[in-house]
């Protein structure tokens, strides 16, 4: 098993050795890897945000050494657009940002990737990354430019997850734009229901189109079931994310980035809560995971191993994942920290305390 | 002929020689090298074909005036300097 960690300052690979979990591989040493994915081709993907010289992807042929390919690339912005931000009212930029997701088409379609950037774009590639074209059945919907930014100036869409038994639906989340499915491999969308907000006026808490999941998750073996880690609660949907029941209780806190589903168990994910959003840091300053068994019923907090005071590590939307088995997780912070647990996130290891600051964590 | 060179930064990252390019404006030289090294324009332009936020450009010793559509006016001694910021790191 082998675990990809992208980081502000590069991006690098791990394996579990007889000593434990070390770095075996570093790759694009001082660039901004912001999302990697290993295709159902074989390849790796990584999406460089390279500070000054724009967003690129790369591929990796198994054995071989990585190779630019295409990047996602929105088309001229019309000289008559009328998209402008609904706070700022600036115009919409009609360029990447940011690569923020990369992920597989269905197994049925091994040269399939898709991509979420910021800018709130959503972009295809059917032939390996060689190309992308923009969905502009969802960037054309009028309801995009009620998205706002959150987190980043601009929305961003950040999960996409295929059903592993339609190819043609599949779910993504955006912050702050709701969640929306398709069912017609994206020539349609339909925003989801049932998520709610403490940040909007009177009136708008259940407004789909500006809800902010920051991170939804999916069961791999019971497709219907997906978490949702959202800016002020935990979410949760037992009919493929259409509709979304909120769990009102999960210690210590509400608030948090990421959320990780067990592959094959629906009652069970873990989350990593903070301080709501005007701090964002852990509460009390000690780092803890909570793990719910049965729906979400109940937590448990688990916190041996992680730092127990004056901890400023804040796990974001993808720096928290879980491997094919359940057992493994791995967790990396935005101080530069990485944790792994092989059990069920019940203890953890300090795999490094001195990484650059850590953007996604990664099995495969 | 103007001359259009990169940063060494930029090397790194796509193989973008110097070289002599034909044009009446910064923007016309660079679609002239773009068109021998069609790689390097997405590191140097965005979508919009604007100069992106943390690439500097300098034409002879003065910074680019028009980063949106680089009309600045070049003769056969220009040298066009295309350099990283030193925001965005």
């Amino acid at each position: 098993m082998t675990l990809l960690v992208g980081t502000r300052k590069g991006l690098f690979e791990l394996e579990r050795g007889r000593r434990g979990w070390e770095i075996e591989h570093t790759h694009f040493l001082g660039e901004p890897v912001n999302s990697a994915v290993v295709g159902h081709d074989g390849a790796t993907y990584a999406a460089l945000g390279t500070g000054h010289f724009g967003s690129h992807l790369w591929r990796r042929e198994p054995g071989s050494k990585w190779a630019e390919v295409g990047a996602p690339a929105f088309p001229d912005r019309p000289a008559d657009a009328t998209d402008v931000s609904p706070m700022t009212q600036d115009p919409w930029p009609w360029t990447v940002q940011l690569m923020w997701t990369l992920e597989n088409g269905p197994t049925t379609r091994p040269n399939e990737l898709w991509c979420g950037t910021v800018p709130g774009g959503l972009f295809r590639s059917h032939d390996r990354g060689a190309s992308w074209e923009l969905v502009r059945s969802l960037w054309d919907m009028p309801e995009r430019t009620q998205w706002f930014g959150g987190g980043y100036d601009w929305p961003g869409i950040h999960s996409i997850s295929v059903d592993p038994r339609s190819p043609d639906t599949m779910l993504i989340a955006i912050s702050c734009g709701g969640a929306w499915i398709t069912d017609d491999s994206g020539a349609t969308w339909a925003p989801t229901q049932g998520m709610r907000n403490e940040y909007m006026p009177p009136g708008e808490e259940f407004t789909p189109i500006v809800q902010d999941p920051h991170r939804v998750a999916r069961c791999a073996a019971v497709p219907d079931v997906i978490w949702n880690q959202h800016h002020n609660g935990v979410f949760r949907s037992i009919d493929g994310g259409r509709n979304w029941t909120e769990i009102t209780e999960r210690p210590p806190a509400v608030f948090g980035f990421a959320v990780a589903a067990h592959p094959t168990d629906p009652n069970t994910a873990w989350f990593v809560p903070a301080i709501k959003d005007e701090m964002r840091i852990p509460v009390n300053g000690k780092l803890v995971v909570s793990r719910t068994t049965d729906g979400g019923k109940s937590f448990d907090v688990f916190g041996d191993g992680l730092p127990s005071e004056h901890a400023y590590d804040l796990i974001y939307r993808h720096s928290l994942d879980v491997d094919a088995t359940g057992d493994a997780l791995a967790m990396g912070s935005t101080t530069g920290s990485l944790w792994i647990s092989e059990d069920a996130g019940e203890h953890w290891a300090t795999v490094s305390a001195n990484l650059p600051p850590i953007h996604f964590t990664r099995f495969y | 002929m103007p001359t259009i060179s990169f940063t060494a930064n930029l090397r790194r990252h796509v193989d973008c020689p110097a070289a002599s390019v034909e044009g009446n404006t910064v923007a016309e030289c660079l679609a002239a090298y773009f068109e021998t090294h069609p790689q390097v324009r997405s590191y140097v332009l965005d979508e919009q074909a604007k100069i992106r936020r943390h690439v500097a450009v300098f034409v002879g010793s003065e910074q680019l005036t028009d980063p949106t559509t680089q009309s600045d006016l070049v003769d056969a001694s220009t040298k066009i300097t295309v350099m990283q910021a030193l925001s965005g790191g």
